[in-house]
């Protein structure tokens, strides 16, 4: 049943083809029983004419015989009605298309009324409000009935058409009953109907085909729409749908293509935009790279033998080093970030465990010259994902190196934690923290929490950290509470899974 | 290790930027090495011959004849040391150079005494191996720092000697690409396998009957490269 709901839900066509028929059966079930009743009380009707008046005949007949006799001896009298009955009977050639009752004669004061028929007769065929008719008063009445015989269990519609006589001779009043069988109109009625239901169900059906071809005919260019569209969505905007005709589908097809054309066109000005600065940050590279390597190079000789010159020009090669230092970070960094503007930036895929990463990063010298200690948690056993070994270390440095430099804690703590879905690793601190909207903000380009100190940083580092998860398809979020300390969880999703349900979550969160 | 240091040993600067060369010569020659300084890529091969270096810096951006072409020329007539100057750390071009025959590269801007630690790195002679090594069908001999297999003398450039002295030295060990880089290019460079895989590719290209399967050293996947031992 679920796959039955399933389709209704999904396919038009099923939806279409169902409410036409259903529709089509109401209207044939409808117009057949209209049909029907019209076919049946039609023959019926004429049927009933007809008995009418031959029946009339008849009582015409008895009525004769009735007359003529003046018998008035019991014995005779019954013989000669026995008679009457019998000659009504075979009068009317070899078939007989009917029954007769006549009782009689009717007797004022309750009791036995004597009764003669043609066959042996069930009395129930008899409509009783016929017989009161009847016996009440001369006419001729007809009733709607079932004939049966005695002893069979089967009944036919019938006719019964009565009347009362009168014999002048004895005084005594009769009632002459026809009962015509309607076994033919009913078997014609039979043949009406099975045709009509047959009719109606190959109408169905072939009403039920043709909705679902003209449905087929307008849904497959629908569908293959869809197809198409579908790859254009994942990217494959070489597809085009074939048109012909001028009709609706046609001009569907016609706007389809034009859609992906103008796409296609739109992606290749962007890739041509982004290959334009991709160039153009290359080449920058390259020609600031080669003066930058002379005059550092340069200042290195300066800065090495700075113990021979006189203080000022000592410390001016200090500074000129420490600053040509910091330019090329900036330089380095910004070309970083341009390559990811540009989509450039490419990953150079490698299993890597975010343990080893922890604990390796933890051991950097520097740190240790800083003061700093680092407490490892959760690296005892292996955090696997597939990632660039280069940006993971250079993220997981950074968050270090900021720990030491910006939030005044002696203590670093780095967790490694994963699930099914990703691994994280966290660094936190327990120094100034970040307050208010600062947790979103640090990731800013250039932002600073305290502009007054600068600390030869380039003010970049954690926006490219952000934009190497981003390119992992991870997160790189922090936390923080001000003056408790800050949270840097960077998430990598494992291969086949996502960053969405990271397996670390900030005590700050 | 060890320096042979009976005369000075003699760096070729292939570069175009009349001030880095000439920069590049202060340093080296601060460092007690004899340089020279040859500013286009045609003039390579002359000067190259000329001059007799021990090492070979050079720019991959020259007019005349490109980096990776002065590349091949020389790799084709000596398997002296070659360093890559290179402005651009992105993959391919690093990797074209290395497969075009440089031994190492180094990125601009760098520092002097990254250049040269480079550069020693090239000039010195690996102590991995003191006696004669036989494994299998391949013989080394560090004393003349050549390398037979089967009797026929192999054409290895200094880099990939000591790298097969190294991996042939210890089949019991499997080195990582970190270790290899350290023992072999001296210096530490994380996750820069590149440097490993260029060069295995090539030194297997020389030592192996089927690169595609090797029979001398194997790579063992997700960790390193480890030598076969003879038999099994």
């Amino acid at each position: 049943m679920p796959s039955v709901a399933r389709l209704w839900r999904r396919s038009i066509q099923t939806r279409v083809v169902t409410s036409t028929i259903v529709l089509s059966t109401l209207v044939v079930a409808l117009t057949g029983w209209a049909l029907l009743r019209d076919v049946a009380s039609g023959l019926a009707d004429s049927r009933r004419a007809a008995a009418v008046s031959e029946a009339r005949s008849g009582f015409d007949y008895a009525q004769t015989q009735l007359d003529a006799t003046v018998e008035t001896e019991p014995t005779t009298q019954s013989q000669a009605l026995t008679q009457m009955v019998d000659s009504l009977t075979r009068s009317r050639g070899a078939l007989r298309t009917y029954e007769l009752v006549l009782e009689g004669p009717l007797l004022t004061d309750d009791g036995e009324v004597p009764i003669r028929s043609s066959a042996a007769i069930e009395p129930d065929s008899l409509p009783s409000d016929l017989s009161d008719a009847v016996r009440a008063g001369p006419g001729t009445f007809w009733r709607y009935s079932d004939l049966a015989l005695l002893g069979s269990s089967t009944s036919d519609p019938s006719v019964v058409v009565g009347s009362q006589l009168r014999a002048p001779g004895s005084g005594d009043t009769y009632a002459l009953f026809y009962l015509f069988s309607l076994k033919d109109q009913q078997e014609t009625l039979d043949l009406v109907r099975r045709a009509l239901l047959l009719g109606g169900l190959a109408m169905i059906l072939m009403v039920g085909g043709v909705a679902w071809l003209v449905s087929r005919q307008v849904l497959d260019p629908v569908r293959l729409a869809r197809r198409i569209a579908e790859r254009y969505a994942s990217g494959n905007l070489e597809q085009r749908m074939h048109v012909s005709g001028e009709d609706d589908i046609a001009r569907l097809s016609t706007s389809f293509n034009q859609m992906a054309a103008s796409l296609q066109s739109q992606i290749r000005r962007l890739e041509n935009l982004s290959r334009l600065q991709q160039r153009f940050v290359s080449d920058v590279s390259h020609e600031l790279r080669t003066p930058l390597t002379t005059v550092q190079m340069a200042s290195e000789v300066l800065y090495d033998s700075r113990e021979r010159f006189d203080p000022q020009t000592a410390r001016s090669a200090e500074l000129l080093k420490r600053e040509l230092d910091r330019f090329e970070s900036l330089l380095s960094d910004l070309l970083d970030l341009s390559r990811f503007d540009a989509g450039a930036a490419r990953l150079e895929l490698d299993t890597i465990d975010f343990a080893q990463v922890a604990r390796e990063a933890a051991d950097d010298p520097v740190l240790a010259r800083a003061g700093i200690q680092v407490r490892l948690l959760g690296v005892d056993q292996p955090a696997i994902v597939e990632a660039d070994m280069r940006r993971i270390d250079r993220i997981v440095r950074n968050l270090l190196a900021n720990a030491a430099k910006y939030s005044g804690s002696s203590i670093v703590e780095v967790e490694v934690a994963q699930n099914a879905d990703s691994a994280s690793l966290s660094v936190r601190d327990f120094g100034i923290g970040l307050s208010g909207d600062e947790n979103l903000r640090v990731f800013d380009r250039f932002w600073r929490a305290d502009p007054a100190r600068t600390q030869g940083g380039t003010g970049l580092g954690l926006a490219i950290s952000r934009e190497d998860a981003a390119l992992h398809g991870g997160t790189l979020q922090a936390w923080g509470r001000p003056g408790a300390g800050s949270e840097f969880i960077l998430t990598i999703p494992k291969p086949a899974g996502s960053a969405k349900n990271p397996p670390l979550v900030s005590v700050y969160a | 290790m060890s320096y042979r240091r009976t005369k000075r040993d003699r760096v070729l600067v292939v570069d175009d930027d009349a001030s880095l060369a000439e920069m590049l010569t202060i340093v080296l020659e601060g460092e007690g090495l004899t340089a020279s300084v040859c500013r286009s890529g045609d003039r390579v091969m002359a000067a190259f011959n000329d001059f007799k270096p021990d090492v070979v810096l050079l720019d991959l951006m020259l007019p005349g004849l490109d980096g990776m072409s002065v590349c091949r020329q020389i790799r084709a007539t000596s398997a002296v040391p070659i360093i890559m100057l290179t402005a651009k750390s992105d993959t391919p071009d690093v990797v074209a150079g290395l497969e075009a025959g440089a031994d190492d590269y180094i990125t601009k801007p760098f520092k002097n005494t990254e250049l040269v630690a480079r550069v020693r790195a090239r000039l010195r002679r690996s102590d991995q191996l003191v006696e004669p090594l036989e494994f299998g069908d391949i013989v080394l001999d560090p004393a003349g720092h050549t390398v037979s297999r089967k009797g026929e003398p192999l054409e290895l450039t200094p880099l990939e000697f000591d790298l097969l002295a190294c991996l042939l030295g210890d089949p019991s060990q499997v080195f990582t690409r970190e270790t290899l880089l350290q023992k072999v290019w001296g210096y530490h460079h994380p996750g820069d396998t590149k440097l490993v895989n260029v060069h295995m590719t090539r030194l297997r290209s020389k030592i192996e009957d089927d690169a595609e399967n090797p029979q001398v050293i194997r790579t063992v996947r997700g960790v390193g490269y480890q030598a076969i031992l003879p038999g099994s």
